[in-house]
């Protein structure tokens, strides 16, 4: 019988069995035949040029086919703009070997080919360097007085830059009733996906090549390498079904795509690179980045004048900006703000968007210094964000589409036993640990792109759904068969989702939560389409039953067009195709916001988070011991997907607070811990008890679907909402990440 | 001079016998994954410090990464490949599916192979003491619930050969 | 790796006379460390010789003095589980246990643990001067990012840490390693074993060139009643120590009779110092009797830029540490602080 509605079931990933059997395959693993492995060499020093980069004995070796560096590559593009990807930020893109300038450590210097992937690492060895070094500068601390505003680009559309002040800041914080200020940091962060990073490039005869990419973006991907190498799109085909996981790195084309495409053009063969875990960290990071805050509120606990004020790192070359400063203003109605965001200029790679990018550093900020007004004021810090509690986006003046923010406190709080909190800060004990409970306020954009689908039924009344779409691992290929069975009325088993091909329907590149607001209502738009062009067949039929139906009249389920007033008439979807000679029916449609509704409101998804921390003072161990985090982002359209994006953001955000960091020696102006033993993620043993709500929220507004997105939400309250609960622990106020021993000591 | 004497080595993969020649530098890993395809078993760091490269030999959990496949000429090897009988899941990989215990599902196949090993060297008994066990297997989408949940299940099913 | 040979061998003198005493001719056996080295490019091997077939030391025996041997082939996850050494010797159990991940215990040797490197970053980078990588080039760590380097022992060539748990646990117990090379056999004191890096910092240990170590010894007292291992780290498990304490007290009518104590994580080599237990010899378990012990151990004992926190970071992990000895049923997996 009937199993509708597949939107809103917790569905175990379809492609569940070939994850957990490693049928799953991914960009490295492709067979070819007679395969070279390319190997890539990085500069050693930070800056300068080389001098001397000599492959003589290296290209003896046996079994090594060519190196290129910049003294041979083959000839690309000519133009900066032919190399800027869709996530390019204002700037020129970094072009590999495009000559002996050396503008970071690690920068891509050479590819070695051979025969092997050891026979390939080891002749890299045998590549003889020689370098002038010139003065570097990778310290932000130490230049901050270098900070200055971004430029503006195409990027600054998703990323706008910050409001305009409002009111009179300093005069409104000056005579606030109680003042809090903070300064905030956090150091360098590698996304370092589990899958490094890698390219097999099949190479199918003249100029036409079949990539199989790790990458957020196949159409991106395709775009790069057409527009760098000078090839037709249509001879360019991107793959990437499996990614072994991204959280951002994946957004822009990596070198590794560069230097295979390279290489396989120039040798007309079949060429893999793939990175190491050490090569990791030589492209886009997390952003190191200074903060400060001044909020000031009435007695009445009214939040009246809010300064926030970042200044983040980024290359020479590019303005990587994210948004860090904007988020207090559309949470808390503040009439006088004075928002900034600045950035230095260093000598290291362009970072590059890393899961809840901007979010997760400002909430931190903006988080902790609610919690400190709310001490400072004598109110409950809950009590506290439900006075500031606004339906409006002040920043912008505009009405939220919907916001069950209120509901995710309350139920949060519930949830996690909030009113069993002293509020006295090392009040609460268990055997010689402190106790701590936090809780912070998360927000993230809602937003939605273009995207195109197609949508084909063939006799057997199976459709394949296609687009161009990545699934990360965020479920995609799941949901939005879900979606699609139900917009068509048919089972699960009857939909294929096909994706992740550049030759398929465009989709922009996966990420910022947006996905499934996007191509999801493509996915509905086509669906419905499909279901249109079915039924003007139908009323075509000789037997003429629906000839006077309108579309709203009738339904679709399992295979018929059932006339909703009267089910026992109905046309099985067979007959049309009897009728149609059999052939297949299909549809491709484009899904867009309506450019002149969609800006007319604010759209964010929300969640309330609450941490409790044990903290064994002596040591200064900090467990977190459990966690629930509430989240209000429209229609859940598969919970148990849903909830593990929460969950795994959740521990983003823990080990944000109290693992993970790239250290780096200014003296060498390198990452010393590129690896995974030094680059501390959590383990299982840190994870303990964690918690997701979704907290129902109607929204009409932000699409056909009303979904909002939930990639990043898990991640931005946790910082602070840890650190919260550390200080209500132990009385300590810790405002630099990752907090480790040493700051409790 | 570069030496270049390579191997005749048998390897047991899945219960099925393969004759190889090879150089003495090369993991057991990239044997797998190179030379006789199976790449469901994964490279996330080649050093030893992520555990998706984790396969089980004579029966014991290790990393292929860091072992030299010449050390392990004569071996029984059991990669993701052989985890399942025939059609029939293993009941951790159903559990797995179960427990949406995977996300890229990059870091699963190791996270599999360890836990079957862990639940045959029988040593953890509470999930503080799985925790602990399995913290060789890293995760970086944060499935770690998920997995945890899923290897619990099954031990506490007690169906896990 | 660079290109190597390889054999495998048999016995301890085959062993002996593949190495020839020829530093670029190494031992391998579980690999774990040696395997890693050389992928990085940070060791160089002309030959690789292959002992895993060497069964006369893959087991754990008694001894007549009361004592255990433990085959240096014999795994550490196998030594850890092993029913005398849970029984006996609980410590080096616990310790080992603290160490690496389940997967790297299975195949980690005993002997090999011995002979570990460090995890310093600047050893590990052959792109950044290094005295104990290449000796004479300078060293990094001391003017540069040294939160994990030592506090004790330290030279100004070298501030390196050994990372062992296990051998900690070793260094508290007393135990000696047996070794043959090609002048027979000899035996060295655990503390005898690893070196302070001094001005050779390349040289971490007093094995020589062409020796192999064949067994490591436990005298009869193993601290079973008391003892405990901590370690503190980064994250919970899978990670090297900050700080580590190995702690053993035979307890008589509520007065300690004899007490150990080894810091991991904070020196070139396990470390101990026999007037902090002469100290509390006969002393009742006290927090006070223990401060002063963590006190004397730490004589001193000097941090740099980032790592001066761990001078008052093992003062205190010590004092936990002989509370946790007092109760070792309170202690968790991983070595994780309890009480």
């Amino acid at each position: 019988m009937t199993k509708l509605p597949q939107i809103g079931k917790p569905i175990s990933r379809l492609e569940g069995r070939l994850k957990v059997t490693g049928s799953a395959k991914y960009a490295g693993e492709y067979e070819a035949e007679d395969l070279l492995y390319g190997y890539v060499v990085n500069s050693t020093i930070t800056k300068g040029k080389i001098t001397v980069i000599d492959t003589t004995e290296a290209k003896t070796l046996e079994g090594v086919i060519e190196i290129f560096t910049h003294e041979n590559k083959p000839s690309t593009a000519w133009f900066d703009f032919q190399y800027a990807d869709m996530d390019a930020p204002p700037g020129t893109v970094f072009k590999p070997l495009k000559d002996n300038d050396i503008k970071y450590n690690g920068q891509p210097i050479a590819l070695v080919v051979a025969a092997t992937f050891e026979m390939a690492r080891y002749a890299a060895t045998k590549i003889k360097l020689a370098y002038t070094e010139e003065k570097f500068e990778t310290n932000l601390q130490s230049n901050l007085h270098k900070a200055r505003d971004t430029k503006k680009g195409l990027a600054s559309m998703l990323k706008p830059p910050p409001p305009k002040p409002t009111g009179d800041f300093e005069e409104a914080y000056q005579n606030s009733f109680v003042q809090s200020s903070g300064e905030f940091k956090h150091g360098t962060e590698h996304h370092n996906p589990m899958e490094m990073f890698a390219t097999t490039v099949i190479y199918e005869g003249k100029d036409q090549l079949k990539i199989y990419d790790k990458t957020q973006g196949t159409i991106n991907s395709q775009m790069y390498v057409a527009n760098v190498f000078g090839l037709k799109m249509k001879n360019v085909q991107v793959i990437a079904p499996f990614v072994g996981g991204a959280f951002g790195s994946g957004l822009r084309p990596q070198y590794q795509l560069f230097m295979a495409v390279m290489a396989s053009l120039k040798l007309k063969r079949n060429v893999r690179v793939t990175l190491d875990r050490a090569q990791m960290y030589t492209f886009g990071h997390r952003p190191p980045t200074v903060q400060f805050t001044k909020f000031g509120a009435e007695k009445n606990g009214k939040v009246n004048a809010i300064y926030h004020k970042a200044i983040g790192e980024t290359s020479q070359f590019e303005d990587y900006v994210e948004i860090v400063v904007n988020w207090a203003n559309m949470l808390y109605p503040a009439e006088n703000t004075l928002l900034e965001h600045q950035v230095v200029p260093l000598d290291v790679y362009s970072p590059l968007d890393m899961r809840a990018p901007g979010g997760s550093t400002g909430m931190h900020a903006i988080e902790i210094t609610m919690d400190d007004l709310a001490y400072k004021l004598n109110i409950d810090p809950l009590e506290l964000r439900l006075i500031n509690y606004s339906e409006k986006d002040k920043s912008s003046d505009k009405e939220y589409s919907s916001k069950e923010l209120r509901n995710c406190y309350l139920e949060g709080a519930k949830k996690f036993g909030w009113s069993n909190r002293n509020p006295e800060p090392r009040s609460m004990k268990r055997g010689n640990k402190l106790v701590g409970y936090g809780m912070a306020t998360g927000i993230w954009d809602a937003n939605r792109l273009l995207a195109r689908v197609q949508a084909i039924m063939t006799s057997d009344g199976k459709v394949a759904i296609k687009s161009a779409v990545t699934d990360i691992g965020t479920g995609t290929q799941t949901i939005m068969t879900q979606i699609a069975a139900d917009e068509l009325g048919l089972r699960l088993e009857d939909i294929t989702f096909l994706y992740a091909d550049s030759k398929m329907p465009f989709a922009p590149i996966q990420g910022g939560s947006f996905t499934t607001a996007t191509v999801g209502p493509a996915v509905k738009a086509a669906c419905k389409a499909l279901n249109e062009k079915l039924f003007r067949k139908a009323k075509h039929l000789k037997n003429a039953v629906l000839s006077e139906m309108k579309f709203e009249d009738v339904i679709f389920s399992e295979g018929f067009i059932i006339v909703k007033n009267n089910p026992e008439t109905k046309i099985s979807i067979a007959e049309i195709f009897a009728a149609n000679g059999g052939k297949e029916i299909k549809t491709t449609n484009t899904s867009m916001p309506n450019p002149l509704r969609y800006g007319k409101k604010a759209r964010a998804v929300h969640s309330a988070v609450f941490v409790e921390v044990e903290v064994d003072e002596e040591l200064g161990i900090i467990e977190v011991k459990r966690a629930v985090t509430a989240v209000a982002a429209g229609k859940i359209i598969n919970p148990k997907t849903a909830e593990s994006q929460i969950l795994g953001g959740m521990i983003w955000g823990i080990s944000k607070t109290l693992h993970e960091e790239t250290i780096t020696d200014h003296n060498f102006g390198k990452y010393m811990n590129p690896n995974l033993a030094e680059y501390h993620i959590p383990v299982h043993a840190d994870i303990q008890d964690l918690n997701v709500i979704f907290v129902e929220e109607n929204d009409t507004f932000v699409n056909d679907l009303g979904v909002k997105g939930v990639g990043e939400i898990g991640v931005v309250g946790m910082p602070p909402a840890i650190a919260n609960a550390i200080f209500h622990a132990t009385g300590k106020r810790i405002n630099d990440l990752p907090i480790h021993f040493d700051k409790l000591l | 001079m570069e030496p270049k004497e390579t191997h005749a080595i048998t390897l047991n993969v899945n219960d099925t016998n393969y004759q190889i020649q090879i150089l003495p530098w090369v993991s057991l890993l990239d044997v797998l994954r190179e030379e006789l395809h199976l790449t469901g078993t994964k490279k996330g760091c080649d050093h030893g410090q992520c555990g998706a490269c984790t396969v089980l030999v004579d029966g014991k959990r290790i990393l292929s990464c860091l072992t030299l496949a010449v050390m392990k000429d004569g071996s029984a090897i059991t990669t993701i490949e052989g985890v399942a009988d025939g059609e029939n899941l293993h009941p951790i990989q159903k559990a797995f599916i179960e427990h949406d215990a995977f996300q890229c599902g990059y870091c699963t196949p190791g996270q599999i192979c360890s836990a079957i090993g862990m639940l045959k060297e029988g040593k953890a008994q509470t999930r503080e003491e799985v925790q602990e066990l399995m913290s060789g297997n890293l995760c970086r989408c944060g499935a770690n619930r998920g997995i945890i949940n899923a290897i619990m299940e099954v031990k506490e099913g007690g169906c896990h050969e | 790796m660079n290109n190597f040979s390889y054999t495998k061998v048999s016995n301890v003198q085959e062993a002996i006379s593949e190495l020839d005493g020829d530093i670029r001719n190494k031992i391998v056996a579980g690999g774990t460390n040696i395997n890693d080295l050389l992928k990085y490019f940070i060791t160089k091997a002309d030959k690789l010789v292959d002992i895993n077939p060497v069964s006369e030391n893959n087991s754990i025996i008694r001894l007549d003095n009361g004592g255990i041997r433990l085959g240096a082939l014999h795994t550490n996850a196998d030594t850890a589980y092993d029913p005398i050494i849970e029984e006996r010797y609980p410590l080096l159990s616990r310790a080992i246990l603290a160490g690496a991940s389940a997967q790297i215990r299975n195949m980690a040797t005993n002997g090999g643990n011995l002979m570990q490197r460090t995890r310093c970053y600047y050893f590990y980078d052959i792109n950044t001067p290094c005295n104990k990588r290449d000796p004479g080039s300078g060293c990094s760590a001391i003017q540069g990012y040294n939160r994990i380097h030592a506090i004790l022992g330290q030279s100004e060539n070298c501030i390196a840490v050994f990372p062992s748990d296990m051998c900690v646990a070793l260094a508290a117990l007393s135990a000696t390693v047996n070794i043959m090379g090609p002048n027979g056999e000899r035996n060295l004191a655990f503390a005898e074993f690893h070196r302070l890096p001094g001005d050779t910092p390349n040289i971490d240990n007093n094995l020589k060139h062409g020796e192999v170590i064949t067994s490591i010894d436990l005298p009869r007292q193993g601290f079973e009643k008391n003892y405990s291992y901590l370690k503190l780290r980064d994250r919970s498990s899978y990670s090297f120590a900050l700080v580590s304490v190995a702690t053993g007290f035979e307890i008589e009518n509520g007065s300690i009779k004899e007490a150990r104590i080894a810091l991991g994580g904070v020196a070139h080599k396990p470390w101990r110092n026999t007037e902090a237990e002469d100290f509390l010899k006969d002393k009742e378990p006290t927090r006070e009797n223990f401060t002063a012990a963590a006190t004397i151990l730490l004589e001193g004992a000097k941090g740099y830029q980032q790592n001066a926190f761990k001078i008052e970071l093992a003062k205190r992990a010590i004092i936990r540490n002989c509370f946790m000895a007092l109760n070792p049923e309170s202690q968790r997996p991983g070595a994780k602080p309890s009480l």
